[in-house]
């Protein structure tokens, strides 16, 4: 059981605004996917969730754990490792869907696949 | 050795992330890691991936260090142009075609690792035949400027640590 009261105040002020950025960063690019216009400029914005957002909450993540001393923070580390691993993986599977498709239906103003340049 | 530990490295990269996952290093924790790196570096060898090769190391702090001061840079960018009062304006996205002279597949996974990692780049299609890359970029200058950009920033140093 761990204890939020036992942190010192500096400490929880740290965590409370790396927390705050985190959740900030994650709702500006929900904005984001709302506000922009077309396909592959939303795509841009969830990223920021995914990176210095995801980045802030597990600095939070962190400084309070290893300050209670209740764990090891190899964790945080570890889960930093599979999202950059991993949201390239699906951003790259959803551009390319959606080129495709705008090749195919020869919509919008996308570049012409390889090879017929 | 090589037909039952086919990758050693990988699998002791997985042995340790399964002990720090599940917080122990007690005899059933190393027993179960222990079979599942067995399994991951067997399944990655019937994937056959042309062997890593990793030259110069001493490149990858300086890297590493360059890669979150532009993942802050860049975030700090986006969130200006989402919330900026005209979403249209001045911005002009656009593709960006980058010719590529890196051609090792890890490299290249490093770099869509690292252009995806920062906002405002998007990593779109790769042909292997020509060696380009097409990246869609949110806040599109100039053409000429993106294509230093990679070059210069990632693709040197990544083909210096895999080619």
């Amino acid at each position: 059981m761990t204890h939020a009261a036992d942190l010192p105040v500096w400490a929880a002020l740290v965590v409370a605004l790396l927390l705050l950025l985190g959740a900030g960063l994650a709702l500006v690019g929900s904005f984001g996917l709302l506000r922009l216009p077309g396909f592959y400029e939303r795509v841009h914005a969830p990223t920021l969730g995914t990176t210095l957002g995801i980045g802030s909450v597990l600095a939070a993540s962190m400084l309070f754990f290893s300050l209670l001393q209740t764990r090891f923070v190899l964790h945080e580390i570890l889960i930093a490792v599979f999202m950059v691993v991993t949201t390239p993986v699906a951003l790259m599977l959803l551009a390319r869907a959606a080129l495709y498709r705008d090749r195919v239906e020869r919509s919008g103003a996308v570049p012409p696949p390889p090879g017929s340049r | 050795m090589r037909r039952i530990l086919p990758h050693p490295l990988i699998a002791l990269g997985l042995l340790l992330s399964w002990l720090v996952l599940a917080g122990s290093a007690s005899p059933g924790a190393v027993l179960l890691g222990g079979a599942i790196a067995l399994a991951g570096s067997w399944a990655l060898a019937s994937l056959a991936p042309p062997r890593l090769r990793l030259r110069r190391l001493a490149v990858l702090p300086g890297l590493l260090r360059d890669v979150l001061a532009e993942v802050v840079r860049s975030n700090v960018a986006v969130v200006r142009i989402i919330l900026g009062r005209s979403v249209a304006g001045t911005r002009r996205p656009g593709f960006v075609h980058i010719p590529l002279d890196m051609r090792s597949p890890q490299g290249l996974a490093a770099l869509a690792c690292i252009l995806t990692a920062t906002p405002g780049t998007v990593w779109v299609e790769y042909d292997s035949t020509e060696g380009t890359m097409l990246l869609h970029v949110l806040d599109l200058i100039d053409e000429a400027e993106w294509v230093r950009i990679v070059k210069e920033r990632w693709e040197r140093r990544l083909m210096e640590i895999f080619e």
